[in-house]
């Protein structure tokens, strides 16, 4: 039958099923295929805890969405234009977040009594009239699944495994992709099982054909590419561009890199993949706790490696004893949160942004740690590169943060020139004459970095108080007074070496809308489309957070309000209120989830009028 | 080992002067109590390590808190000075990426085995090539008197007035037990055994786990009197040496005999059993070393020190090493240029 073509500027799809049903594998293949396509895209991956919930239950379903289009995108989609339900649960859960007239692909096989029981449904939503304000389209997955494999002979688990592959075909067809690079990542993924890849790629280009065949699908979308900034491009995931920024750094620094670390959702994906990177001479050691994982990154680092620690923030509470350590031994370190939903458990695989004051603060004694947070899943590789540059700059741990939406999202990213990253080479110490251990460099204030190994600089450090210069234990009092003011300072000094606060937008008007972390791509939008209808608002985005750029204060007083935006109850809010005495204000949201482009207008909006008034 | 790093330490494995004991002392006034058993260590360990003609700047000691954890600031080596309970996770990353150091831990009965105890079975079972001097007073010292992890059942201490209600860990089967490869007891009035023991376990390829008992003449004098003073420790200790049999008293009259499993006490005067029928000491055999090890808490029974136990294992390290050594092989050394283009990559033009 004849297919009607229509463009479209941006679109966001949502795939859900049951956790065991490969939605993410589904959604990231989408992805991969949509970024290689030259669209601009931002994804969000939901999921729960549980590995594999009971099937066909409310809080086993599992999520991605992605939003893609021919302009610019920063966020994963406040809502769906389309759903793909492969059960009750999957649509009874992710019904509210789509768009009203959007569209549903159901799989009607999940659909059945049980299925209905599970997901809570009194009748069959797809019978009864309450999907009415909806383009509904019914499509029994399951059956045209296992009809595409019947001559193979497979399991049922088998044919039940690929038919995220025949949604997957589907959308190819409807957005117009290419299934080549599908084919491509299967054939590679599994290599030594021809039935499994045989399979999959029959039921990928049954699910094509049947969407280019069938009468239920009208209508085919084109969305061109996106004009994105010249270069050669990847698709990143924030954990990924996390562990290439660490080899770099290492590279870079012209030293072996070292994680100890311990698995914990949302990091555990770090370790994955630098475990893999060996022939850049990376060790990676699992630990037997959080503390083993850092202190044994403090006895790397006295070794003289780029040493790293990741986690999340029931990890970082175990690790602070040994990052006090850090602090009083000064010796470079790095410190990943990938943040997670708290308190204590909370939630794992949701995002949250509440470890900031933990990273600033949370620590006994006056221990100051520099803290950087990174603002898209691409940027994480600049800012574990920061973090790397202060920590061996300034012999300091230093805090990384980025959080569980940033870590498992993805977005395109321009690949950078190996070469023209910043050289943060390092020195030891080598000269035997007149060493101190805790002699400082007059500007930074860094002491010196002398490892094992090297003749007539044996030395010792620990946890208690030392005495100025020399290293000596020291307990008297206008000692410790003095080494708890140089540790302060060699922290603020920083600011002297970090980019100057620039806001996007005016440098003054009514209103800043200040953020950091995952926040960034939320708040632009929101910001830029105020902008574009004549408000008079700007964005400033803190990658350093501790300490904070020298002209934030100027920056701020230059406008007449300050919004701070936080997937937390208000804590940056606290430290600006607190060290600039203005009055911004907060609008916080603790649902585990980012904020919506569309939550963050609406606030932009209602505190503008207010200003009107 | 990375090019910065290799720019300024030391290749050779020999030191290119001849140490004395002087030569590892520092200018730090020691601070344990005058009488403390520590002092004995400190001194063995000096007088030992110059024979090991070991370059003196690749030589670590790390500790945790306590009193023992003071050790390394009296080391004229490399040092960290830790915190509680973490020396040996400080000690195994340092091994893990500088394999040619030789590390040291410091720890005592409380860092090591109650705060420490999970990191300690975990650097045994992986036989990082660390040696672990574990000082043991049975006692808290720097917290003031309170009872530790092998003090005795009912111990009365400043937290226990009415006696301690926990069983003590024999630190000697913790270690056998997380599949240590190097396990021996020594004790601090005993410097020439300690001497021996020490250079054995520092020879030992692999962790080798050296209880010292240690008398705390502040909060638990005595504790170990009965193993260590001239009236009764040969009536209540006994040797153990290779290929020897357990033999033990004054007039090396009494002898330990396997029965079953079991060890007994048999007599070598009363005729019925001579020096042949005695259980023979094997250092290889790791049966016979939990079978010597369960003799501690025994009354009816000699106390052992020496060598449980030394075998052959490989070492964590090494092993790290090989992964990076088959990757460097398999795909050539990293290039960062490479990595950054990995997976599918597209222009825009």
């Amino acid at each position: 039958m004849e297919k009607i073509e229509k463009k479209l500027k941006e679109v966001t799809i949502r795939f859900a099923g049951d956790s065991g049903d490969g939605m993410q594998i589904t959604g990231t293949q989408f992805t991969n295929t949509t970024a290689m396509m030259g669209n601009d895209l931002s994804t969000f991956p939901d999921y729960p805890a549980e590995i594999r919930a009971p099937q066909g239950t409310l809080f086993g379903v599992s999520g991605f969405q992605i939003h893609f289009g021919s302009a610019e995108i920063n966020t994963p989609g406040d809502n769906c234009d389309v759903l793909v339900a492969m059960n009750a649960a999957a649509l009874k859960v992710n019904l509210r977040g789509l768009i009203p007239g959007g569209a549903i692909i159901a799989n009607t096989d999940g659909f059945n009594d049980k299925n209905l029981k599970l997901a809570k449904y009194a009748t069959n939503p797809l019978k009864d009239d309450s999907l009415s304000s909806y383009k509904v389209y019914q499509t029994d997955i399951t059956k045209l699944t296992t009809l595409a494999l019947l001559d193979m002979n497979l399991s049922n688990k088998i044919v039940e495994r690929t038919k995220n592959f025949f949604a997957l075909g589907m959308m190819y067809w409807m957005y117009n992709r290419s299934i080549d690079q599908s084919i491509k990542w299967v054939q590679n993924k599994f290599k030594s099982k021809p039935e499994i890849v045989e399979a999959n790629i029959r039921v990928l280009k049954a699910g094509w054909n049947f969407a280019e065949t069938t009468e239920i699908f009208t209508v085919k979308y084109t969305v061109e590419p996106a004009s994105l900034p010249k270069g050669k491009y990847r698709n990143i995931t924030g954990n990924s561009a996390t562990a290439i920024g660490l080899v770099a750094a290492a590279e870079k620094a012209n030293l072996n890199l070292f994680l100890g670390t311990y698995p914990i959702t949302p990091a555990s994906d770090i370790l994955h993949e630098l475990s893999m990177y060996k022939e850049f001479n990376v060790r990676t050691f699992q630990a037997e706790d959080e503390i083993a994982a850092i202190t044994s990154t403090i006895g790397a680092s006295f070794g003289g490696s780029l040493a790293v620690t990741t986690t999340s923030g029931p990890g970082i509470a175990l690790k602070t004893e040994a990052i006090g350590l850090a602090v009083m031994v000064e010796l470079p370190l790095i410190i990943i949160n990938v943040q997670r939903g708290g308190p204590s458990t909370g939630l794992p695989t949701k995002t949250e942004q509440a470890d900031l004051l933990q990273a600033v603060y949370g620590r006994n004694g006056e221990a100051p740690v520099p803290v950087v947070a990174a603002s898209t899943p691409g940027d994480c590789f600049y800012t574990v590169f920061e973090a790397a540059r202060i920590a061996l700059k300034y012999m300091t741990p230093v805090f990384c943060l980025t959080d569980g939406y940033l870590a498992n999202g993805s977005e395109p990213w321009v690949i950078p020139d190996a070469n023209s990253l910043p050289d943060i080479s390092t020195k030891f110490r080598k000269d035997p004459n007149n060493y101190l251990p805790y002699l400082r460099n007059a500007e930074t204030l860094a002491r010196e970095w002398a490892i094992p190994g090297t003749p007539g600089l044996e030395h010792r450090i620990g946890g208690l108080e030392k005495e100025d210069k020399t290293g000596n234990i020291n307990y008297e009092p206008e000692n410790h007074e003095k080494m708890v003011h140089l540790r302060a300072e060699k922290i603020e000094r920083i600011a002297n070496d970090i980019p100057l606060a620039k806001p996007e937008g005016d440098a003054s008007g009514d209103l800043l809308v200040l953020g950091w972390g995952g926040t960034y791509g939320a708040i632009r939008t929101a910001v830029s489309t105020h902008r574009k209808n004549g408000m008079s608002v700007s964005h400033l985005h803190l990658r350093h957070l501790n300490p904070f750029p020298k002209n934030l204060g100027e920056v701020l007083y230059n406008f007449k309000k300050i919004l701070i935006p936080e997937i937390n109850l208000g804590q940056l809010s606290k430290l600006i209120r607190a060290k600039y005495l203005v009055p911004a204000l907060s609008y916080n949201k603790v649902q585990g989830l980012p904020f919506t482009a569309r939550e963050l207008e609406i606030k932009i909006e209602s505190i503008l009028s207010g200003d009107l008034k | 080992m990375s090019t910065l790093v290799d720019e300024v330490v030391t290749k050779s494995e020999t030191a290119s002067v001849k140490y004395t004991a002087k030569d590892f002392q520092t200018d730090q006034d020691v601070r344990w109590c005058p009488g403390c058993g520590d002092y004995s260590i400190l001194a063995q360990v000096q007088r030992i390590i110059p024979d090991f003609n070991f370059p003196r700047e690749k030589t670590v000691f790390v500790s945790g808190i306590g009193c023992s954890s003071r050790f390394p600031y009296y080391m004229e080596t490399y040092g960290v000075h830790g915190i509680h309970g973490r020396a040996t996770t400080i000690a195994s990353g340092l091994k893990m990426t500088r394999p040619e150091l030789q590390v040291w831990v410091v720890t005592g009965d409380g860092d090591g085995l109650s705060i420490g105890g999970n990191h300690l079975i975990h650097l045994i079972r992986r036989n990082l090539d660390i040696n672990i001097l574990l000082f043991n007073n049975q006692i808290y010292g720097l917290t003031k008197g309170q009872y530790s992890p092998t003090s005795e059942f009912g111990k009365v201490t400043k937290s226990t007035p009415q006696g301690s209600i926990d069983n003590p860990f024999n630190p000697v089967t913790l270690a056998l037990g997380s599949s240590g490869t190097f396990v021996a007891r020594t004790m601090d009035r005993d410097p020439k055994h300690m001497q021996t023991v020490i250079k054995r376990g520092v020879q030992h390829r692999g962790t080798s786990f050296i209880e010292i008992y240690q008398n705390c003449n502040v909060f638990n004098d005595g504790a170990f009197f009965h193993f260590t003073e001239k009236e009764s420790k040969d009536e209540n200790s006994v040797i153990l040496e290779h290929g020897k049999p357990l033999i033990f008293g004054k007039a090396k009259d009494k002898g330990v005999r396997l029965d079953g499993f079991t060890p007994k006490v048999v007599s070598l005067t009363d005729g019925k059993y001579s020096a042949n029928d005695l259980l023979i000491h094997n250092e290889n055999d790791s049966t016979l070393a939990f079978i010597l090890g369960n003799m501690s808490y025994n009354p009816e029974l000699p106390r052992p020190f020496g060598i449980f136990l030394d075998t052959a294992e490989h070492c964590y390290e090494d092993e790290m090493q090989k992964q990076i050594d088959l990757a460097i092989q398999k795909k050539g050394k990293g290039n960062l240029e490479k990595l950054l283009n990995g997976g599918d990559t597209w222009f825009i033009n």
